[in-house]
C-alpha cells in the first residue's frame, strides 16, 4: 500500500515523528538539554512538552554522562528516552555510560533487561563550527558491539529510521548532520510500527561504478552523479548507508561486483572509518570482481579550522566527487558547473549562524 | 502521615545477624575455595562489611530496588538474592544470575529488586537515579538504593546523579560505605581531610546522616530515619556509614603486609566486628542461646555446600551465547 505522504523538512520529520511515537507510546520520554528552550533543538522538540507534559518531556542539568546514565536506569525500568545532545562533542562526556552500560547491560546480565534508548547526536559544520562542534565520530560508536549506529541521509527516510530506533530493544545513537535540517522531502503522513531499520537503500541504479554515501555527503554525491547522469550519460549506482553498525556490506558487496568499482564518501577521517571497513570486506569477498582498487574520499587528517579560509576545501563537495569518479573511469569531462557558488562555509544563503 | 519506621525488635536483630553470618560464611567459603581455580573472574569479598546491607535490608520491601558496585556480594544476599544463582555466576555457568556472563562483579536478581552491579566505579549511580526516575514516571512504589564506596564520591557522575535526584526530588536512598581505601590509596591522599563525605553530600542538596556503620542499632536508626525521609516523599537521601574491609581489594587473601593500612586500625576495626558484637550481645540478653545459633549456622553451611555443588555440576553457556545476547 502505498503510505500518503507531505513535503516537510527534514527538522519538522524528527518534529511530528517523536510527536507521533511519543502519542503511541507512553511509554516514550524525552529530554535533553535545550529540549524546552525557546530554540527547541532547532524546532524539533516544538509542541512536545505542552502536548506530554514536562515528566515525560524536560529540560535537564548539563551533565552528559549522569543524563545518559539515568537513561539507561530509566529504559531498564521500561520507559524509553530519547536523549538529545545538540552537539556530537558535548556528548563525549557521556562514553562511559554508553561503552560500559548501555552497550552492555543486556550482555552482561545474560540477557535480563534491554536498554531500549535513542541518543539523537546533531553533527555541526562550517560558519565557525571549528574543531569541538564538526566531529563525525560514528566509527567510535560503532566500534562497540551492542549499540546500533544510524545515520540519516535524506528527509524521506528520516521518519522511519527515527522510528525504527526510538522502538528497537537496543541503544541506538542517531546522527543529524545540522545541514540537512532545512531539506525538505516526502514524507509519510503518519509513522508505522512495523518500520525496520533499513540497512541500505539505493537512490540510483548504474553500471559503471558504485557510489556509497551518508549522511549530508549524500546531498553532495546526488549534486554529482545527477550531472554526470544528465550531462554526460554516465550510469553510477547510488547507495546510502544507514545503520552504520551492525554493518552489513551484502547490498554494496552486491553492487561492487556488478560494477567493479567503490567510492565511498567518508564523513569522518580515513584511518579507522566505517569506510576502511567496508572496503576491506569488499577486497576480502570480492576482490577478483574489481577493476581497481576502492577509493575512500574523507576529511583530511585534522579538525575542521574555524576559519573561513580554513573549510574551504577541506569537506568533500560535488565538484570533488566527480573529480574522482571521472579518475575512476579513466575519463576527462568538462564539470565546471558544479563549482560551488556563494559562500563554502554554510549550506545554503537561508543560514545566516549562528550554530 | 502514620509513622512507617519498623522499631529494631530481638526478632529483627536475629534477622539482622543472620543475613550477616550468611554473608560472613558464604563469603568465607568463596575465599577458601577460590584456590581451586573454579571460580575464575576478580573476587570482591564484602568481609568486615556485612553490617550496613544486613542493616538497611531488614527495612526495605518487595517495592524497594537495589543497584551496586564491584563489591557487590553483601548487597546481593542481604536483598535475598539467590545463593545458588551468585555461586554458579562465579563458576561463570549458564545457571548463574546473570547466565555466567557477568562474574562476580555482575550480579543481578530482577526477583527481588536487586538490579544489577557493575564493575566500573559509580557506574550504576545513574542507573539506580534512573530506576527511580521511572517509578516516579510510572507512578510506582518504592525507592532505589545505590550502593556505592567512598571512591566513587570522586567521580563526576556521582555529584552529576545526585544533583538531578535532588532537582527532581526522586526516591533515592544513597548508601556509602566508607571503607576509606580505593584499592591501595587511603582516603587521606584522595579527598580533603577536614571536609566530610556526609557534608558534601548535604551540601548537594540530600539529607545526609552519617554513623558507625559497624554499630547495629546506631545505624538500624540512621537507615529508618533516611527509608521513612524518602517514603514521605521528602527527598534523595545519603547515609555514610564507616566501615572496613578486612581482606584484600580484590581475591580471597589478607594483604596486610603490604602495610599500606595501619595495624593499629586493622585491629580497632576488627575489634569492632558487627558479628561477634551481635552475636554476643543475642546470647547475653538470652534472646538466642548456643543451639539456635548452631542451627543458624547449620543451615547456612548447607545451603553453601550445596550451591558450590550445584554450581560446579553446572553446564557453562553455549558457545553461541555470546554472540547472540550482544543485541536483542
Amino acid at each position: 500500500m502505498l503510505k500518503e505522504t507531505h513535503q516537510i523538512s527534514f527538522a519538522e520529520a524528527i518534529n511530528e515523528t517523536t510527536e507521533q511515537l511519543m502519542s503511541y507510546d507512553e511509554s516514550i520520554i524525552c529530554y535533553g538539554l535545550g529540549v524546552n528552550d525557546p530554540g527547541r533543538i532547532f524546532n524539533t522538540t516544538k509542541n512536545l512538552v505542552e502536548t506530554f507534559g514536562d515528566q515525560r518531556v524536560f529540560d535537564m542539568p548539563t551533565a552528559e554522562n549522569g543524563m545518559l546514565g539515568i537513561g539507561i536506569g530509566a529504559a531498564i525500568a521500561g520507559l524509553k528516552p530519547i536523549i538529545i545532545f545538540q552537539r556530537v562533542d558535548f556528548f563525549l562526556l557521556a562514553m562511559d555510560q554508553l561503552v560500559n552500560n548501555a552497550a552492555k547491560w543486556r550482555f552482561m546480565f545474560g540477557g535480563q533487561s534491554n536498554v531500549p534508548i535513542t541518543i539523537r547526536l546533531i553533527i555541526g559544520r562550517g560558519w565557525g563550527q571549528g574543531p569541538t562542534h564538526s566531529q563525525s565520530l560514528q566509527a567510535w560508536f560503532a566500534h562497540i558491539p551492542g549499540l546500533k549506529v544510524v545515520m540519516p541521509s535524506t528527509t524521506e527516510e528520516l521518519k522511519q529510521l527515527l522510528t525504527a530506533s526510538v522502538l528497537d530493544p537496543n541503544p541506538v545513537i542517531i546522527l543529524e548532520h545540522r545541514w540537512l535540517y532545512q531539506q525538505k522531502g516526502n514524507v509519510p503522513i503518519q509513522i508505522d510500527n512495523r518500520w525496520l531499520l533499513s540497512e541500505q537503500s539505493n537512490i540510483s541504479t548504474g553500471d559503471e561504478l558504485t557510489v556509497v554515501s551518508s549522511s549530508y555527503l549524500t546531498t553532495e554525491a546526488k549534486i554529482a552523479l545527477k550531472f554526470l547522469q544528465e550531462h554526460h550519460g554516465i550510469s553510477i549506482e547510488h547507495i546510502t548507508l544507514s545503520v552504520l553498525a551492525p554493518l552489513n556490506t551484502s547490498r554494496i558487496i552486491e553492487s561492487v561486483e556488478k560494477t567493479g568499482r567503490l567510492l565511498l564518501l567518508e564523513s569522518a577521517h580515513e584511518t579507522c572509518s566505517i569506510s576502511s571497513s567496508i572496503s576491506h570486506q569488499v577486497v576480502a569477498s570480492s576482490f577478483d570482481k574489481l577493476k581497481l582498487a576502492p577509493v575512500v574520499m574523507a576529511k583530511p587528517d585534522w579538525p575542521e579550522p574555524t576559519t573561513y579560509s580554513g573549510t574551504k576545501y577541506y569537506y568533500i563537495s560535488a565538484y570533488d566527487i566527480a573529480q574522482k569518479i571521472c579518475e575512476m573511469l579513466a575519463i576527462t569531462l568538462d564539470i565546471e558547473a558544479l563549482q560551488k557558488q556563494g559562500h563554502h562555509d554554510v549550506p545554503g544563503d537561508w543560514f545566516t549562524g549562528p550554530f | 502521615m502514620m509513622n512507617t519506621k519498623t522499631p529494631l525488635t530481638d526478632k529483627v536483630k536475629v534477622s539482622i545477624l543472620s543475613t550477616m553470618l550468611k554473608i560472613r560464611m558464604v563469603e568465607e567459603a568463596i575465599a577458601e575455595q577460590y584456590k581451586n581455580q573454579k571460580m575464575r573472574c576478580p573476587t570482591h569479598l564484602s568481609i568486615g562489611q556485612e553490617a550496613p546491607p544486613s542493616i538497611l535490608s531488614a527495612l526495605l520491601t518487595h517495592d524497594d530496588q537495589v543497584v551496586s558496585t564491584h563489591r557487590a556480594h553483601a548487597h546481593y544476599l542481604a536483598k535475598g538474592g539467590n545463593l545458588n544463582a551468585f555461586i554458579a555466576e562465579l563458576h561463570g555457568k549458564a545457571s548463574g544470575c546473570s547466565g555466567g556472563m557477568g562474574g562476580s562483579m555482575h550480579l543481578i536478581d530482577k526477583a527481588v529488586g536487586f538490579m544489577g552491579s557493575t564493575a566500573i566505579v559509580g557506574g550504576t549511580i545513574p542507573i539506580g537515579v534512573g530506576l527511580a526516575l521511572a517509578k516516579q514516571i510510572k507512578q510506582e512504589r518504592g525507592l532505589v538504593v545505590i550502593y556505592i564506596g567512598d571512591g566513587a564520591i570522586e567521580e563526576g557522575v556521582f555529584y552529576e546523579a545526585a544533583n538531578f535526584s535532588v532537582v527532581r526530588n526522586l526516591p533515592v536512598l544513597f548508601v556509602c560505605e566508607n571503607n576509606r581505601y580505593s584499592v591501595y590509596s587511603s582516603l587521606d591522599c584522595r579527598q580533603p581531610q577536614d571536609r566530610k563525605i556526609y557534608e558534601l553530600a548535604a551540601s548537594i542538596g540530600l539529607q545526609s546522616w552519617h554513623g558507625d556503620g559497624n554499630d547495629i542499632s546506631n545505624t538500624f536508626q540512621l537507615c529508618s530515619d533516611a527509608v521513612e525521609h524518602i517514603k514521605l516523599n521528602n527527598g534523595p537521601a545519603f547515609i555514610e556509614l564507616d566501615t572496613y574491609r578486612w581482606r584484600e581489594h580484590c581475591g580471597p587473601n589478607y594483604d596486610d603486609h603490604l602495610e599500606y593500612r595501619p595495624a593499629e586500625e586493622i585491629a580497632y576495626w576488627k575489634s569492632k566486628d558487627p558479628i561477634k558484637l551481635l552475636t554476643k550481645q543475642l546470647l547475653d540478653s538470652q534472646v538466642i542461646d548456643v543451639s539456635v545459633l548452631n542451627t543458624i549456622k547449620n543451615n547456612i553451611n548447607k545451603d553453601v555446600l550445596i550451591a558450590f555443588e550445584k554450581a560446579e555440576l553446572a553446564p557453562f553457556p553455549a558457545s553461541n551465547t555470546p554472540e547472540n545476547l550482544t543485541y536483542a
